[in-house]
């Protein structure tokens, strides 16, 4: 008999419930059970940084937890990033500096720079090639991500005075 | 791909925890951070029937500095052992090494212990734990054993826990403010996994060396004391010379073997020159 857990997390600021078995992994419950999309599926063994969400306000990777095992969490994902009619900061220097194709990468991308600003509001490029270090884009070749990150800080430091 | 099915349990108390892990023995494995433990059961590497998750036990989340010891317990997360104070200040060849453990991600959430518990042959920890030498807090249904560092990594994944108990907490020697240390490591391409290492910590009094614990990782199957270079270097003058001499030692005593990312005797080389590498810093800064 398949044993099952009711958990309740947080996510993007809504109370959630759901109903588990013991090994749903956060990202298929984000994904399958809350049609949360935005974080990807790749590697399912934390190396590419698609499914990177914010747990308990620090990036994971949702692909190395169990839901079961974060029940009572708060989870932000991409999903939270954007209002229906403005983009984030962020979002909107990714655009700008067309640091996406395919977009597969992006919510990992997106999320890891959120962390990554707030600790670091001033970064240098070599700062900021360590910390999308470990996130893989196949299309962008990393140059437009570099850029949109430096043109992120720029601009969060900028309303940040505003 | 996705775990197979286990049974999940997450006790409130470390008394629980161990209750639990008596009853499922060598079916449970402890789910700390999970960072090595949840990748080995999506691959099916790993095939618990037992989870045991301790992240409800608020009382493992703890650093003590004692006397002689800094005291990690099993719920510390790596960010915040890395970014503690007293850590800092105390074992400051942890920290240096925790920032090179995996990737943030990863550290946000996995712990010290877990890393220790893991027994990766390329991990940094394990090194780390036998030149700090650190003890090991066992704890099961029959009490609680200490277990040194260097007794406990046993080989490649496997220390010498034992079923039934989980590593509580560890605890690391607290650095003198006036000995030297430094953590070294080579890798493909900044801070993917490392190929290798070496954990160096050292103390001069008027200019002899006095104290030289060296360890190494990634010239074999786990981390390893390199007690050759060590008597080569305690009684020096630690000159060019002398630790030359310490890195041929080193040479000499490690055993590895070859594998895609580098081949025997390109581990054999940097395990010396990483030995050069770390006293000839430390020793003119």
């Amino acid at each position: 008999m398949t044993e099952m857990h009711d958990i309740e997390v947080t996510v993007n600021g809504r109370r959630r419930q759901g109903r588990v078995e013991s090994r749903r992994l956060l990202i298929d419950f984000l994904r399958h059970d809350l049609g949360l999309t935005g974080a990807h599926i790749g590697c399912e063994q934390g190396v590419c940084g698609a499914c990177t969400v914010l747990l308990d306000g620090r990036t994971a990777r949702s692909c190395l937890h169990f839901a079961v095992a974060v029940d009572g969490a708060e989870i932000r994902t991409v999903e939270d990033l954007a209002t229906p009619d403005q983009l984030h900061p962020i979002q909107e220097m990714f655009h700008q500096k067309h640091a996406l194709q395919c977009g597969f990468c992006t919510p990992g991308f997106l999320l890891t720079t959120v962390e990554f600003l707030e600790r670091e509001p001033d970064p240098d490029e070599e700062d900021i090639r360590e910390a999308l270090m470990n996130n893989v884009c196949r299309c962008t070749g990393y140059a437009n991500i570099v850029e949109a990150v430096a043109a992120s800080a720029v601009e969060l430091r900028r309303r940040g005075e505003a | 791909m996705k775990p197979p099915p286990f049974s999940f349990v997450a006790p409130t108390s470390l008394a629980g925890v161990v209750e639990a892990m008596a009853a499922h023995g060598d079916d449970a494995r402890i789910l700390a951070g999970g960072q090595s433990l949840v990748p080995l059961m999506n691959m099916r590497l790993a095939r618990p029937d037992v989870v045991v998750s301790i992240n409800r036990c608020d009382e493992l989340d703890f650093v003590e500095v004692t006397d002689t010891h800094v005291a990690i317990g099993a719920l510390v997360r790596q960010i915040d052992a890395e970014r503690h104070a007293s850590i800092g200040t105390e074992c400051p060849l942890l920290v240096d090494a925790l920032k090179h453990v995996g990737l943030p991600a990863t550290r946000n959430r996995g712990t010290v212990c877990g890393i220790l518990a893991h027994c990766d042959p390329l991990a940094e920890l394990p090194a780390v734990a036998l030149v700090l030498e650190a003890e090991l807090v066992l704890t099961s249904a029959g009490g609680e054993r200490r277990v040194a560092a260097e007794d406990f990594f046993v080989t490649e994944m496997t220390t010498s826990i034992e079923p039934g108990e989980i590593i509580s907490s560890v605890e690391f020697i607290r650095q003198d403010p006036s000995e030297h240390s430094a953590f070294l490591e080579i890798t493909n391409g900044g801070h993917a996994w490392p190929v290798g290492g070496v954990a160096l910590r050292w103390a001069v009094t008027d200019g002899v060396c006095t104290m030289a614990h060296l360890a190494a990782f990634g010239v074999g199957s786990v981390a390893q004391r390199l007690t050759g270079a060590e008597n080569e270097l305690v009684g020096s003058d630690l000159g060019p010379e002398a630790i030359a001499t310490a890195a041929i030692a080193a040479r000499s005593e490690v055993d590895p073997t070859g594998d895609i990312h580098a081949d025997a005797d390109y581990r054999r080389h940097f395990v010396g020159l990483l030995l050069e590498r770390g006293l000839t810093q430390g020793v003119s800064s």
